[in-house]
């Protein structure tokens, strides 16, 4: 059937939290009433990437892009957009707006310097309908390579084509399919690493979310190149909507006879499972992973063997995450020559990141490798709010560092974040500014992986401890000039000794920290103050009686009844009651009152 | 704690025919973990006994893995389920401000219970809503661009 119109509506986590599963109600509702559902298709996409604006819609054929959509505003669009062919001006996304009409999304500033690979087809097709799917060349890939290429060809063009390893450490992809494919072994396992456990970073779960069958269709690839027929896909469970999705997509394909025994008549079979994760971070390292897929307790396992030699059951195992996989079909269908022209000399193709924290326009970008964080920022990202100064960019989650400001013109690449003390990790930026404290920072990431270390080997399980006990010693004001060298060594000893991934990259915000914020351990150390103003052990909230107007914004709004004071008489803060929350700070029209 | 208690005959009925469906699937004791805490909330001692039996594991393997996972209850929760997201993004737009004026309102602290059962409040990994930052959960509703000042009328949607 053919439509006039297609309104495509934002349904990735982000935009389904600002309700664009009501606005879907409501269009389809509307269209109804005025009987135009047969001339105006609705599709629910995966994330377009500004979810700052959401929830986002967008109108085709004229490409009107509208922002923070409420079910209110749908009536409106749909009277006079869809039935008189008026753009409804004043939900347009303002940067859309050009004198002589609208400009396409591609020219604006969020997307002009993004390329998109991984998230080919998210925000464009419904990602529960297969056949949307086919239409963008889907399972053609697989179709070549089992009828045109022999395994060891699908490997080498992987190989050729310099893809690495997308969860973070960056290990050749081809190397990794060519060490499962040439182990010995009965049964081999693929399996997809979809435990997205970086807080910050949600690019594998967009994926799922926006495009489930770029992943089945990559891991039916690997599966013929390594000679396997079974498959594992290890979710997160914080994912609700992306397994479900992806459970939808597994039940097409096997309907349409691509999961499955004997598959298309070539003779290869592969079927994937879905297996949930329960809340442990560890698991998204490999050994922890497979441990977790057996059933038991996700506890990592040393390496040697590999994966690839002894993983999953004991079997030869393929372990990628889900932006890794979601390169393989493309560089199948335009050649590893294509890929290996994007990024730069070590590093290739694109990078997606998750944009957060101080950032004007949150989202997710997909990058050329060795475009500069300057770019992404500036460009991409429109720049920190309220007039605020850039501080720093942190990568790689709990694993990596802090960029600072200093280094903002570095080429993003795997290569040149790790000589800078960060890492790519799996894809996590999160954009931070004057008012946040870097060893409030270090604290936060130190505290997650003392939470989340599993226990089972010392250097982790009591360093990053003892690590972190030094912390709350510094940003209580009790620091000693003498701990930041036991800091240095005591990182140094976790990284060195430690059995897993999480261990050894755990010391890392700390490290980083400690490199290109040292003044600011010291102002807590020598001048016992918090120089971002954080640290509340540091601070106290006072009223400057000049300022003054005893408005009694203050009193009303304070949780615990800390400030005294008559109507139009100074009004004063108890240091005893008061929780330092700031918010009369906030609240003060005057802005009277300091923090010190 | 009772050793023969699996609730109603409807759940378990469910839970038996969970255990019977997953006998013999490799790695199959989280999938049943899982699936018995969508039945019951939590995993109640004479449940994580019976997944053992049925599928003829050690009960102290069921018990470590409930312990070493941090979505499995070994207690009941509070009606609605509050989380908040302690992800980086959340965390430097201020979401320990968001937890600590929750504690403050609810009189308990994260990860306890309101003695009238109706809220428990947990300290949640990242949501992926990180556009929204800070964001809360109250049960599946995600509740973006929260302020302390927002909580009490977030509160008020669940109390009646």
């Amino acid at each position: 059937m053919l439509f006039r119109s297609h309104i495509l509506i934002c349904g990735g986590t982000g935009c389904s939290s600002s309700r664009s599963k009501d606005i879907f109600a409501a269009f389809e509702d509307g269209l109804k009433t005025q009987s135009l559902d047969k001339e105006v298709k609705l599709v629910l996409t995966g994330c377009f990437g500004l979810c700052a604006l959401g929830p986002v819609v967008i109108v085709y054929p004229e490409g009107s892009f509208y922002s923070k959509v409420t079910p209110d505003d749908v009536r409106e669009i749909i009277s006079e957009h869809i039935v008189k062919g008026r753009i409804v001006k004043r939900l347009l996304y303002e940067e859309t707006v050009k004198q002589d009409g609208i400009q396409s999304l591609n020219e604006t500033n969020f997307y002009k310097k993004q390329l998109r690979v991984a998230l080919k087809n998210c925000g464009v097709i419904n990602p529960e309908n297969i056949d949307e799917y086919i239409a963008r060349d889907g399972y053609k890939a697989y179709e070549k390579v089992v009828t045109a290429m022999t395994p060891q060809q699908v490997v080498d063009e992987i190989k050729a084509s310099g893809l690495r390893g997308r969860g973070g450490g960056g290990f050749s992809t081809g190397l990794k399919w060519q060490f499962t494919k040439d182990a010995q072994g009965d049964k081999k396992f693929v399996c997809c690493n979809a435990d997205e456990g970086d807080p910050g970073a949600f690019m594998d779960r967009s994926v799922l979310e926006g495009d489930p069958h770029c992943v089945i269709e990559a891991m039916m690839i690997a599966g013929y190149a390594v000679g396997s027929d079974q498959g594992y896909v290890y979710v997160r469970a914080e994912y609700p909507i992306a397994v479900q999705r992806l459970q939808v997509a597994i039940d097409q394909a096997r309907e349409y006879g691509l999961l499955g025994k004997n598959i298309l008549g070539t003779g290869h079979s592969f079927d994937l499972e879905i297996r949930l994760g329960s809340g442990a971070f560890v698991c998204g390292e490999e050994t922890a992973l497979m441990t977790s897929i057996e059933g038991h307790r996700g506890e990592p396992r040393p390496r040697p063997p590999f994966p690839a030699i002894k993983g999953l059951f004991g079997k030869p195992t393929l372990l990628n995450n889900v932006e890794t996989y979601a390169n393989i079909t493309q560089i199948i269908l335009n050649g590893s020559k294509w890929f290996a022209a994007m990024g730069t000399e070590k590093s290739k193709g694109t990078k997606v990141f998750a944009l957060g924290g101080k950032i004007a326009n949150t989202g997710l970008v997909e990058i050329p490798m060795g475009t500069t964080l300057r770019e992404i920022i500036e460009d991409i990202g429109g720049g920190i709010p309220n007039g605020k100064k850039f501080k720093a960019a942190q990568t790689g989650g709990p694993s990596g560092g802090c960029i600072p400001a200093e280094l903002i013109d570095i080429k993003i690449d795997y290569d040149n974040l790790i000589s800078i003390g960060s890492m790519m990790g799996s894809g996590g930026l999160i954009v931070m500014d004057e008012d946040n404290c870097m060893v409030d920072i270090a604290k936060f990431f130190l505290e997650f992986t003392v939470d989340e270390s599993c226990g089972k080997c010392t250097p982790c399980r009591i360093g990053n401890k003892r690590l972190l006990e030094l912390l709350d010693k510094i940003t209580s004001g009790k620091g000693e000039p003498s701990d930041i060298p036991k800091m240095e060594e005591l990182c140094q000893y976790i990284k060195d000794n430690s059995l897993c991934g999480l261990g050894q990259t755990a010391p890392n915000p700390v490290l980083s920290t400690l490199r290109y914020f040292k003044d600011e351990y010291i102002a807590h150390i020598e001048k016992k103050t918090c120089p971002a103003g954080v640290c509340k052990a540091l601070l106290n909230y006072s009223v400057q009686a000049d300022k003054c107007i005893g408005c009694t914004l203050c009193k009303r709004n304070c949780p615990v009844a800390a400030i005294s004071g008559e109507v139009k008489a100074v009004h004063t803060i108890d240091p005893a009651k008061c929780i330092k929350c700031g918010v009369c700070m906030e609240k003060c029209p005057k802005k009277a009152i300091v923090r010190r | 704690m009772s050793c023969t208690n699996l609730g109603t005959p409807e759940q378990e009925e469910q839970l038996r025919a969970v255990t019977a469906s997953l006998k013999g699937t490799p790695g199959a004791i989280m999938p049943a973990m899982q699936k018995a805490q969508g039945i019951y909330g939590y995993l109640p001692f004479a449940v994580q006994k019976l997944i053992a039996d049925d599928l003829g594991v050690p009960l102290e393997e069921i018990y470590g893995i409930a312990t070493f996972y941090s979505q499995f209850a070994l207690v009941p929760k509070g009606k609605n389920r509050i989380g908040v997201c302690m992800g980086t993004a959340c965390y430097v737009k201020g979401s320990a401000q968001v937890l600590e004026a929750l504690e403050t309102n609810l009189k308990i602290k994260t990860g306890e219970t309101t003695p009238d059962g109706l809220f428990t409040i947990d300290a949640t990994r990242c949501l992926g809503c990180c556009g929204l930052a800070p964001v809360l959960s109250v049960n599946e509703h995600v509740y973006g661009k929260v302020t302390a000042e927002k909580i009490p009328e977030i509160l008020n949607n669940y109390r009646n």
